[in-house]
């Protein structure tokens, strides 16, 4: 223990771990966005959208169970079920036409689906601030390296994250789904003409990206007071991420989350008025020396 | 008649259209000048961004940031130093164009998306500094308040200022536009490649388009303190890049004033919309979405296509 502190101050050593819980929930969204920005090329800024909307559904589905600890796992999968559902509409009623069209008005596209979708939430939830209560099971502190008290829940959210990595990158590698999904990031055409239904395909890993999208905001949700508004700086973050990650690259996109979370709480300790400045500045430092990103990009 | 305004002949028609307004503080009551002086300025704004975007090609994504440096500037000048306001006023473009070099300067490396996102962040960088600095900027809360020289304190004056300038710039940026350099800016737009192999300096015009439009962005800025007395953090905030965006899509990419049209039923849509319903997003999301799928050359350039049979549009090649 001693040997730790040596090395680390306690105050360091709980920013890191702060860091770290919120790395995982940058991690959970940017590795959606990222899926999405790889395979379908959609730059899809109601990404951000669909965390929120995730959390929004959290609250009420877990306000519908009680609210107490079933409400909680009620929530976990229900809410990034409900986000799945609400993306698939989107994706089959308006994105599978504009695949091919240029990015800025995909992007736009998005930022129209975006604000179509921040009003939805306003008429549905209204603009109060809603909470979701933490389960009992993860009530409280746990003390770490003798003394260091940290929440169990954010305990919980680092477990949560490379189970999460693991189970996506199983996907994408190791399933069948997961296999065509990266030959038509590559080549449409020529993985249509062996007779995939290539429409379908990117259907699915849209949903799939948006699933992770809806998991983020239903895991956040405990630890956040749920707004509206709360889209708006985390898609810019999940955007920086995927790219100074590679993009399309899972990993990538953990390391990118690990190099926002960290910075940005560790930037608190240096100088709180503007710790937040950090990780922007982070970015900016990896895309000069690394214009593609840390790892290999998938295009 | 539309046909000569649009092909740049018909003078008489444009002039007609500039006495006009000129004589509009005579019949209109004090809030739809208000409101025209927005839109003047928004176009202003959005034609500043088109310069980069549709003539230039590059995905310049955070305008606003330049909007909301001049502003900040001029207001700066205003409230905390016993300078000339005037001076001011030159002094807010010039700290957007400065912005537009540096920024410029570190995003020109990158392409496409990879330069949209350095930019991005760079804007958000420029944010979060007028955000929480508030002993400096206000913070949050934004300046409120500024006080102006007494010849633009009335309603009528603003406008005619705001008219004014944004005439001049207007003026400056087609005659940008119809110069080699904006001629170069549109090949490079249209295959960088080729322009690079016969000897034009790529890099070198895009990053001057862009200190340009960082300068009328300005501009804008700078009016928007005229006509509105207030600044805030909200004008550097990215979804206002979006939209500015959106209103150079919706009046049309490829068109001069397009922009300016944009601008101006985004805006007039805004304040007829808001009388009735709080969900002014949901009715621009959805207009949006019509535009994109029906209308991908904006309102303008629709005219256009009807208008000359044959017109060739241009494309932005990945």
């Amino acid at each position: 223990m001693d040997l730790i502190y040596a090395i680390l101050p306690p105050k360091v050593l709980a920013q890191i771990f702060v860091g770290l819980s919120r790395t995982t929930i940058l991690f959970i969204v940017s590795s959606g966005l990222s899926l999405i920005l790889g395979v379908l090329r959609i730059p899809n800024v109601a990404h951000g959208s669909l965390y929120m909307i995730g959390a929004f559904m959290a609250f009420t589905i877990s306000k519908i169970f009680g609210g107490g600890d079933a409400g909680f796992w009620a929530a976990l999968v229900g809410a990034p079920l409900g986000v799945a559902l609400v993306s698939l509409a989107a994706e089959r009623g308006l994105f599978q036409y504009l695949y091919e069209r240029e990015h800025l008005m995909l992007l736009l596209l998005t930022f129209a689906v975006s604000l179509i979708f921040g009003d939805l939430v306003k008429i549905v939830w209204g603009a109060e601030y809603k909470s979701v209560p933490v389960p009992h099971v993860f009530q409280g502190y746990v003390y770490l390296f003798g003394g260091l008290p940290f929440p169990i829940y954010n305990l919980f959210l680092l477990i949560i994250g490379p189970i999460v990595a693991v189970a996506l990158w199983l996907i994408v590698n190791k399933t069948k789904i997961g296999k065509i999904s990266r030959a038509a990031a590559v080549d449409r055409e020529m993985v249509g003409a062996v007779g995939i239904n290539v429409s379908w395909v990117f259907a699915i890993v849209f949903v799939i990206g948006c699933l992770l999208a809806g998991l983020g905001g239903a895991l956040v949700a405990p630890t956040v007071s749920v707004t509206l508004g709360m889209d708006h700086t985390l898609i810019i973050e999940a955007f920086l991420i995927v790219i100074i990650g590679g993009l399309g690259n899972i990993w990538g996109a953990l390391l990118g989350a690990l190099i926002f979370g960290l910075t940005q709480s560790l930037g608190i300790l240096v100088w709180s008025q503007f710790g937040i400045v950090f990780p922007y500045a982070a970015v900016i430092v990896v895309l000069l020396f690394r214009p593609t990103g840390l790892l290999k990009s998938t295009w | 008649m539309l046909r000569d305004m649009l092909e740049g002949r018909g003078r008489i028609w444009w002039a007609a259209v500039v006495i006009f307004m000129f004589l509009l503080p005579f019949i209109l009551p004090r809030f739809y000048l208000y409101l025209l002086s927005i839109i003047l300025l928004t176009g202003l704004l959005a034609t500043s961004l088109n310069l980069v975007l549709g003539y230039g090609g590059i995905f310049q994504f955070h305008h606003a940031v330049f909007y909301g440096a001049g502003a900040y500037g001029t207001a700066l000048i205003l409230t905390k130093t016993g300078l000339s306001p005037w001076i001011s006023f030159i002094v807010g473009p010039l700290v957007s164009a400065a912005l537009g070099l540096i920024m410029g300067w570190i995003c020109i490396r990158l392409s496409k998306l990879y330069f949209a996102m350095l930019q991005i962040s760079l804007g958000s960088l420029v944010w979060i500094i007028v955000y929480r600095w508030y002993s400096f900027t206000g913070g949050d809360d934004g300046i409120h308040g500024i006080p102006l020289p007494d010849i633009l304190s009335s309603s009528n004056n603003a406008y005619y200022f705001t008219l004014v300038v944004t005439l001049i710039c207007l003026f400056a940026m087609y005659k940008v536009i119809k110069s080699p350099f904006g001629s170069a800016l549109q090949g490079i737009r249209d295959n960088p490649v080729r322009c690079e192999m016969i000897g034009i300096n790529v890099k070198r015009h895009q990053l001057l388009a862009l200190i340009i439009a960082g300068f009328f962005a300005g501009v804008a800025g700078s009016l928007f303190v005229v006509v509105d007395n207030t600044v805030f953090p909200d004008m550097l905030f990215w979804t206002l890049s979006l939209e500015i965006c959106i209103m150079c899509l919706l009046g049309g990419w490829f068109t001069f004033l397009g922009p300016m049209l944009g601008a101006a039923i985004i805006i007039a849509l805004r304040t007829f919309v808001s009388t009735y319903t709080t969900y002014w997003a949901l009715v621009l999301g959805i207009l949006m979405a019509l535009v994109i799928f029906f209308l991908p050359n904006g309102v303008l350039g629709y005219i256009e296509e009807k208008i000359k049979k044959g017109f060739i549009e241009p494309v932005i090649k990945e």
